[in-house]
């Protein structure tokens, strides 16, 4: 019983171990980048408010954003023969500022299953989607998505039947992957704003899919 | 007919893009990507040329052999020209 362990230095009183603070000596890595930051910043090359700019924008994208784009997608015919063509362009269109990013939708129809993955590193459409989960980063996640995909996908809830096809997508250069999950079935009637709330990340990534209403 | 192309079977050191479970395996060309700046060069902030990329799609019979979870699924990997012969 953890509550019987109050004199545990490490147990917090409800039982849970205390979250290590962060007042430790810096790691290499961590010298390294407050070094290079401060040295950019001392020799003019970049300001401090424009770092922060960054990092605020980078937080302020979410996979909302990937979300009205496949509800456009949904609803819009032509907006989806676009965004198959130049997944990047389509989502500037919408008015996302995703920089130079390359991007490529891949469809998934009652063929065909995609599912995004990079084994070299962790590539993601970032400046749509927002910060990757951890679980795409994993040694696991990436090297078992090429080898064994509908086992991992079973592992996500997703149990594809036998008729479609799996296709996989290892990100290992420069283009950046998006899954136009299949529209989910009995939501002919709503708009789009209702659709994107059925988007979910995971459906966007392959490893899931759009919820039902 | 799509272009038939072989992952080189070359071992380098470095900040290599094509992974290595793809060198030597067989697919075809599923579209070209246009052109991108080598960033096996960038990485070293060496000059980099301009390197065609494809995308290279291959079955999972041909990655795995009978280890294949279901051979006829396929893999899509971003390749530079080269790392690429024609077959």
């Amino acid at each position: 019983m953890p509550h019987d362990h109050a004199d545990h230095d490490h147990l917090s009183p409800s039982g849970h171990p205390y979250r290590a603070d962060n007042d430790g000596p810096l790691t290499y890595w961590q010298q390294m980048e407050i070094a290079v930051r401060e040295l950019l910043i001392e020799k003019g090359h970049i300001t401090a408010a424009e770092i922060a700019t960054q990092v605020n924008d980078m937080d302020s994208r979410s996979p909302a954003n990937g979300a009205a784009v496949v509800a456009r997608a949904w609803t819009d015919p032509e907006f989806k023969t676009r965004l198959l063509a130049d997944a990047g362009d389509a989502s500037r269109e919408m008015g996302f500022d995703i920089g130079p990013l390359e991007l490529i939708a891949v469809e998934n129809t009652d063929e065909v299953h995609n599912l995004i993955v990079c084994t070299l590193c962790s590539c993601y459409p970032r400046n749509l989607l927002g910060l990757p989960p951890d679980w795409y980063k994993t040694r696991a996640y990436r090297s078992r998505a090429v080898r064994e995909p509908r086992s991992v996908l079973r592992e996500f809830g997703v149990d594809l039947p036998d008729g479609i096809r799996v296709r996989v997508h290892d990100s290992t250069a420069d283009m950046r992957y998006i899954v136009l999950p299949a529209r989910p079935k009995g939501t002919d009637g709503m708009d789009a704003d209702a659709l994107a709330a059925l988007v979910t990340r995971d459906s966007m990534i392959g490893a899931g899919l759009a919820r039902t209403p | 007919m799509a272009e038939r192309v072989r992952v080189r079977s070359l071992y380098p050191p470095g900040h290599v893009r094509a992974p290595a479970y793809l060198r030597g395996r067989t697919g075809e060309v599923e579209r070209a990507l246009g052109c991108f700046a080598n960033p096996e060069q960038l990485a070293y902030a060496l000059k980099a040329e301009q390197k065609r990329l494809f995308r290279v799609r291959f079955t999972m019979a041909e990655l795995w052999g009978a280890d294949a979870e279901r051979p006829e699924d396929t893999l899509d990997a971003e390749i530079y020209e080269h790392w690429l012969e024609r077959i």
